[in-house]
């Protein structure tokens, strides 16, 4: 049994046992407090440059599977877990949930007091730190950690994105005989997905309500969308600070009133920042999939699927140009709005949840009207 | 939607006497509705049958009563009170048919009572099976093949269809009752006939079987906005085919991938929106396929059920609470999260540690029952355990079940393994535990138990590390392993068990290595937000959460899981010892490990330690909160058996000093001092081998009773006749006393049995109850029915019980509660033992009286003196308390659960639970509680006598009552002559081992409604049982006692005498006050 090492820059140290690769690896460390969906955590691209720790203490119970990934790999660049299974139990699991991060060089520490951990970082804040599966030396890991560049004012949107466009149209599959997943609608649009580090979930979800997409890198510039001609434009989710993202937010200024307009995450950032508004830190981010959104318009409570570290600030933005249509019921943030007069809205959560409650699917179906209604206006 | 004001005064009905498949959950369900009802200004009336329970406390509701659950006595309630609305949701299924009942005879619309919670449609869509499963097709989710059958004919056809094995499901019994799973046509028929009888409506299911399967549960709560939520999601440990009430679960689900759990998440909110459950919290039950993930639903509760009270526990979301205030009209969002302050209450509640259910059976006291789980619950009660791991969860939950057996230590043979593992049975996880050490693989395991190998794993991986460690000792383990060892959750007493040693020598060393239990919080929300309610559970991870206070407080130890013998009375005790402290400005600190109960509420105690009864971690908690006191007297014997331990280890005892409890357990010593106070008491004596007894049991002469010492509910007691009994019994009593002797009494024939309740200062003597037993002594006193106040006997009597009663509280210098039996024969007042403690019939005497016996004990126990306690006892002080109406208390047995087992009465306690009736006189007041229990007296028809000599003469008076009510006679040839002779017109009837038509056929015939059968002597005979088997199959009511019978004619005389009449308790000790 081998050693691992976390190391935070606040001094402190979490010694446990050493899962996955054999190495070393710095980022953010952020907790997300989803009982299921590992898999799907580990894959988000949106964690990259983070290390990941897992409130719920038993991970790796029903192993890896080829469906769950929400990327081609993992993106966290380490895991922090109670608890780590020595089998997988279940009839879709073709892996070992350790062996999956183990083959793309992920480290784990295991058998840690995450909760202690947790609660430091929700009373400290998020903080750099580092994972060492390679016996080095707590002190030094500490100092190493002080020295990682600060996640704010980080752009990784275009590190993470695809280098070149490729078309999707991969609807979502049944997960089992009983699964009620409806077949896909014909597909009637054509959405052009902006790739800040997006999940296959979304691009699944838009294939399932008929949309052929093609995906584009983050720094492709609004006319070669428009060159495209599609029936409306997707900004996706993706990691670090928006603010950085001037390009991508200019780029989203020239779509607006010209395309229907749909984001998510980040994707909701950058059109918050393309209408003006200013972006901040959270101090320790919303990463769950248990979060009360109200949505403003039905009045309706949705439970959803959380995973950012900055937030829109809502007076940054204009109301007589923006509605805004959905508030966290934890700590009130800002969690969605729309454009009054284009058509252009967001959400800051993950309506297509993996992993999260399927409470907010309809948004998928909000952009098809979207879209459709253009056409008639067109 | 904020808070309905058109309402006003609302009606909850309660769940009756605890029975298996419906125990104190609802207890603890209806308490939480009332207190948020009432605090949020509505008036609350209350009805419930069992007097043991929280909710019926006057200061619970407006107005409560202790009434039959039954239509007439209801509808008078309703017509007294007009209720604006009716919350059917909180009384488990008792609650919710009545409630249908009610709507169905108009009576709610009648009074214009609204039903809230669940609609009528709602109700019967969820609970009849087909109109559910049409539901469920109709949304496209899946249930198992079925068919409903009222006759063998077409079952036999069906089955025939769908193949073996196959489910079998009686319409609308409780938990299961009567069901089973038939692997060939014998068996189907022989439950198919059972379960048809069984049902009220004689309808069965008969349903295409998917054991093996894995089965999990949702729990959902919805608003009136359709904001719904699942509160948590429970696996089974054992896959279906074992009832949930009998299955381990564990909390949350452990092998779904969150696309497999969505599915549920998306079907269980799909089937409460179809089923059209439009507020409160609903459980749903599903099965998935292991092989390839098909799911199908099992079923659906539109209530709150057992599975909420484990969830609220688990997650620390009161889901009763919240149901209660949805069901007028608030929305989730609207209610704040008590536990985060800062939060909504709609949300998802997230864990950080694993929860873990064991249920609890007690076969040993069903001789003659199968001790095999299907789908028919047949646990009495259950623990759970929180950990950070299921591990850790695991082995604390094993050592929850004070089953005096521990983990490691017990006798299995390797040949049984197969067949353990196979059949589902109690000792399931201890032969899944002897299995792997025996080096059977998991897959193995797997194949004989279907088990999850998820689940498996950790178990084998448990056992692994158990052989690693027995390879050290503790002068050679490291600090490494040793943290491990309490991190996987073993204890000290089974490490020191393995190194040979003592459980205080590894206690000293592991915290010399700085090894210590921290508390961790159960918080709703994985740490991501404050907690603050100090709800806790221990751990051995880095940081405690415990932030004890400064406060004065005091540790009150509850009673862990209920067992027959000791249940909710015990826990009812526990949270008004805690209400109290927190009256007089004491902090205090509960410890329990039972999810049923009100006592684990969060709510009901400044603190709640979440934790096994186990010295071990009574001491933890004891070191890290530092109270003035722990409290051991009112949790049963759980606490008892720790006090002179903890007392050793340093730890104050409030209240009489254990050695004086102990020595009143102690034969010999307690002998001593009887004979010192000039207090009788049948000859007795103590034996530790056969010669011995047999010895002591001539000396004494016979019938002598024998019994192991130190058990609560009579265990293991028989009365034995000649000493050919005496040598059998002591051949297998051995295995339970172990060290401790076998205890032989002189068995006193045809006594009264009188059970006393007394508080007491050491100085000053309150005698608060005198309760006469209608059954003489032999049957169990937690048995027989008993009655306030004492009926027959005569003045003298009294005095002298008092006498002797106020004698002993001295001698005992007791402090608190104390609970003496006594057997009155021939004029002559024996003691049959004295319990210096709370006694199973606190709570009835409490609400009989109107005085709160549990506060005045607790203030004693402080150091306050009887008589400066006058403001709470009504002004009587010493002496007796005055009894305001005649109030019966009777059992409720689970022989129905058990077929085959015979219902005689005897000296071992077999009642789950109890209910009272209140009357103006002792007729009414037994009626009702004969209805209440669920043996109803008919109200016309034919009654079958049979009695032995001794009691023809008393038997002819009872006849002669019951035919001048009208009722006509048949007895057997003896009781037949006799009551020709008397001028009593009857039928003689065949005894079973005579001849055709016998009784038998008669009961089966439904040409007999009441049955009076006494047994003649020693043993019991093979015809007497198959009488009284089949009065329980085919629910006649049978009287086993001739005391019984006169009470039974006094009671039917009383239906003809007199109204239906109810009476609130508040009602009846304002007017007791007045008196004063
Ligand atoms: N079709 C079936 N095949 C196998 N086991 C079943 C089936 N239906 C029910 N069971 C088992 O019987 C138990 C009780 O059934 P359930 O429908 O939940 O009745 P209850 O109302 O008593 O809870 C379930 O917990 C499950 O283990
Ligand atoms: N000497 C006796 N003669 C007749 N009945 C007795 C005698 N001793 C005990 N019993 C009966 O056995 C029952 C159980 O005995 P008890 O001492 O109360 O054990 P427990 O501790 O289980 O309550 C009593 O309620 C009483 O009915
Ligand atoms: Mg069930
Ligand atoms: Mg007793």
């Amino acid at each position: 049994m081998s050693q691992a090492v976390l190391a935070l820059e606040d001094g402190s140290v979490f010694e446990g046992r050493a899962f996955g690769a054999r190495t070393e690896r710095c980022g953010e460390v952020v907790f997300n407090t989803a009982i299921t969906g590992y898999q799907e955590i580990f894959t988000d691209p949106s964690y990259a440059g983070q290390i990941v720790v897992l409130t719920y203490p038993e991970i790796g119970n029903y192993g890896a599977n080829p469906d769950d990934s929400e990327s081609a790999r993992p993106f966290i660049e380490g895991l922090a877990v109670r608890e780590l299974s020595s089998i997988a139990s279940n009839w879709r699991s073709r892996q070992h949930a350790e062996q999956f991060l183990a083959d793309h060089g992920v480290p784990i520490i295991a058998e840690i007091d995450t909760r202690s951990l947790v609660r430091r970082l929700r009373s400290r804040g998020v903080m750099r730190g580092v994972l060492s599966t390679c016996g080095a030396s707590a002190e030094e890991l500490v100092e190493k950690a002080r020295r990682i560049p600060s996640m704010a004012g980080l752009e990784l949107a275009t590190r993470v994105s695809t280098q070149t466009p490729y078309e999707w149209s991969e609807p979502v599959r049944p997960c089992s005989p009983s699964d009620p997943v409806p077949e896909p609608a014909p597909v009637r649009f054509h959405v052009v997905a902006y790739d800040y580090g997006i999940k296959r979930n979304i691009l699944r979800r838009l294939a399932l309500v008929g949309c052929r997409v093609t995906v584009v890198p983050a720094s492709t510039p609004a006319e070669d969308v428009l060159a495209l001609n599609p029936d409306g434009v997707f900004l996706s989710n993706g990691p670090g600070d928006p603010e950085p993202l001037q390009f991508q937010a200019a780029q989203v200024r020239k779509l607006i009133g010209k395309k229907p307009i749909f984001g998510i995450c980040l994707g909701h950032q950058i059109l918050g920042l393309a209408l003006g508004g200013r972006t901040y830190k959270l101090k320790f981010g919303h990463r769950g999939a248990n979060h009360p959104v109200l949505n403003r318009v039905t009045g309706r409570v949705e439970i959803t699927s959380h995973n950012h570290g900055f937030a829109v600030d809502p007076d940054s933005l204009n109301g007589n140009e923006v509605e805004l249509t959905h508030i966290n019921l934890n700590d009130q943030t800002l969690e969605g709005f729309r454009h009054r007069s284009h058509p252009a809205f967001c959400v800051q959560y993950h309506p297509e949840a993996a992993p999260g409650p399927h409470d907010s699917h309809y948004l998928f179906d909000e952009f098809v009207r979207l879209m459709k209604e253009f056409h008639g206006r067109s | 939607m904020p808070r309905r004001n058109d309402l006003h005064r609302i009606l909850i009905i309660g769940s009756g006497p605890i029975v298996i498949g419906q125990a104190c959950e609802f207890d603890y369900s209806g308490t939480q509705a009332c207190k948020a009802l009432k605090a949020d200004g509505y008036e609350v009336i209350l009805v419930n049958s069992n007097p043991a329970t929280i909710m019926t406390d006057p200061e619970l509701a407006d107005r409560t009563y202790v009434e039959p659950l039954s239509l007439p006595y209801v509808e008078k309630i309703i017509e007294r009170e007009r209720p604006d609305a009716l919350l059917s949701t909180v009384g488990g299924q008792t609650g919710l048919n009545l409630a249908v009942e009610l709507a169905e005879a108009g009576v709610l619309e009648k009074y214009g009572v609204e039903l809230i919670g669940a609609r009528l449609e709602a109700i019967k869509k969820a609970e009849d099976r087909l109109l559910f499963k049409d539901a469920m097709r109709k949304i496209g989710l899946e249930t198992p093949l079925s068919q409903l059958v009222n006759n063998v004919e077409d079952g036999l056809a069906f089955a025939g269809r769908i193949g073996y094995p196959v489910i079998l499901r009686p319409s609308f019994t409780l938990g299961g009752t009567g069901g089973g799973i038939a692997y060939n046509r014998e068996e189907f028929v022989e439950i198919l006939e059972r379960g048809l009888a069984l049902s009220p409506v004689h309808e069965v299911l008969i349903e295409e079987s998917v054991l093996g399967w894995k089965e999990f549960e949702l729990e959902v709560m919805r608003d009136l906005a359709d904001n719904a939520i699942i509160v948590c999601s429970i696996e089974n440990f054992d896959p279906m085919g074992v009832h949930t009430g009998d299955s381990i679960t564990v909390a949350p689900a452990q092998t779904l991938t969150d696309r497999e759990y969505q599915m549920m998440r998306d079907a269980a909110l799909k089937c409460l929106r179809e089923i059209g459950v439009d507020t409160g919290g609903s459980n749903v039950q599903f099965a998935i396929n292991p092989e390839n993930g098909r799911m199908v639903i099992i079923e659906m509760n539109p209530r709150v059920s057992r599975s909420s009270a484990l969830a609220s526990k688990a997650t620390g979301f009161p889901i009763a609470k919240i149901a209660a205030k949805l069901a007028v009209g608030y929305r989730l969002d609207e209610i704040p999260n008590d536990i985060t302050r800062k939060t909504p209450a709609c949300f998802e509640p997230t864990i950080d540690y694993v929860v873990v259910k064991i249920p609890r059976w007690q076969f040993e006291k069903m001789p003659g029952a199968e001790p095999v789980l299907g789908t028919q619950m047949k646990s009495v009660g259950e623990v759970m355990a929180i950990g950070r791991t299921f591990k850790q969860a695991l082995a604390k939950g094993i050592r929850s079940l004070e089953t005096g057996k521990s983990a490691a230590a017990e006798i299995y043979e390797e040949a049984l393994i197969p067949q353990k593992l196979i059949t589902p049975n109690p000792d399931r996880l201890g032969y899944i535990r002897f299995a792997f050490q025996r080096g059977y693989t998991v897959e193995q395991v797997r194949e004989m138990t279907a088990i999850d190998p998820w689940f498996l794993q950790q178990i084998q991986e448990a056992v692994a590390f158990e052989k690693e460690l027995e390879r050290e000792s503790l002068a050679t383990v490291s600090r490494e392993t040793l943290r491990r060892a309490k991190r996987e959750g073993i204890s000290d007493a089974q490490l020191a068990r393995m190194w040979n040693t003592t459980w205080q020598a590894v206690r000293e060393r592991r915290k010399a290595l700085g090894i210590r239990a921290v508390f961790s919080r159960v918080d709703t929300c994985a740490a991501e937000f404050e907690s603050f309610t100090p709800y806790l559970y221990s751990t051995y991870e880095s940081e405690c959460e415990a932030e004890p206070s400064e406060r004065p407080k005091v540790m009150i130890l509850g009673s862990g899981p209920n067992r027959i013998g000791q249940g909710i009375e015990f826990d009812y005790c526990c949270c008004h010892a805690s209400f109290a402290l927190q009256e007089f400005g004491i902090e205090s600190i509960m410890v329990n490990c039972n999810p049923e109960t009100v006592s684990t509420d969060y709510d009901t105690s400044d603190r709640l330690y979440f934790e096994p009864l186990t010295l071990e971690e009574v001491l933890n908690i004891y070191d890290t909160e530092q109270p003035l006191g722990v409290i051991v007297q009112f949790g049963g014997q759980t606490p008892l058996t720790l006090a002179l331990p903890l007392k050793r280890a340093g730890v104050p005892i409030l209240g009489t000093d254990p050695e004086n409890i102990d020595l009143a357990e102690d034969r010999r010593l307690f002998g001593r001092l009887l004979e010192d106070l000039g207090i009788p008491t049948p000859p007795n004596g103590s034996a530790t081998s056969v010669e011995e007894a047999c010895e002591v049991a001539r000396r004494i002469g016979y019938p002598v009773l024998v019994r192991p010492s130190y058990v609560l509910g009579g265990r293991a007691m028989v009365i034995a006749y000649d000493e050919e009994t005496v040598r059998r019994y002591m051949r297998e009593a051995v295995v339970f006393s172990q060290d401790r002797p076998v205890l032989i009494d002189r068995f006193l024939e045809d006594a009264v049995e009188v059970d006393v309740d007394a508080v007491s200062d050491s100085e000053d003597v309150l005698i608060a109850g005198i309760m006469e037993h209608i059954e003489e002594a032999g049957v169990h006193s937690g048995d027989s029915s008993c009655v306030l106040p004492a009926f027959s006997l005569s003045a003298a009597v009294r005095n002298t019980i008092e006498e002797y009663t106020q004698r002993l509280a001295r001698a005992l210098h007791v402090v608190g509660l104390m609970n003496v039996q006594y057997a009155v024969k021939n004029g002559t007042v024996y003691v049959l033992e004295v319990n210096p403690r709370a006694s199973r019939t606190v709570p009835y005497v409490s609400k009989a009286t109107g005085v709160p016996l549990p506060k005045l004990a607790v203030a004693l126990m402080l150091g306050k003196r009887l008589k400066e306690l006058s403001h709470l006892t009504g002004g009587v002080v010493t002496g007796c308390l005055p009894v305001p109406q005649v109030f019966v208390k009777s059992p409720v047995f689970p022989f129905n659960k058990f077929p085959g087992v015979d219902p005689a009465l005897g000296p071992e306690m077999r009642s789950t639970g109890e209910v009272m009736g209140v009357g103006e006189n002792f007729g009414e007041a037994f009626g009702k509680a004969q209805l209440s229990a669920g043996t109803p007296l008919p109200e016309q028809g034919t009654v079958f006598l049979s009695v032995n000599d001794r009691h023809k003469p008393e038997a002819v008076e009872v006849a002669r009552r019951l035919a001048s009510l009208g009722f006509s006679l048949v007895a057997t040839r003896g009781t037949a002559a006799a009551l020709r002779a008397a001028g009593l017109s009857c039928r003689t009837v065949f005894k079973v081992n005579e001849g055709r038509p016998n009784v038998v056929d008669l009961i089966k015939a439904g040409s007999v409604q009441l049955v009076i059968y006494t047994p003649t002597g020693a043993h019991s005979f093979s015809d007497e049982r198959a009488i009284r088997r089949s009065t329980v199959a085919y629910r006649v009511p049978c009287i086993t006692t001739i005391s019984a019978a006169k009470a039974a004619a006094e009671a039917l005389a009383s239906r003809r005498r007199d109204p239906v009449r109810v009476w609130s308790l508040q009602q009846i000790h304002s007017r007791a006050e007045s008196a004063v």
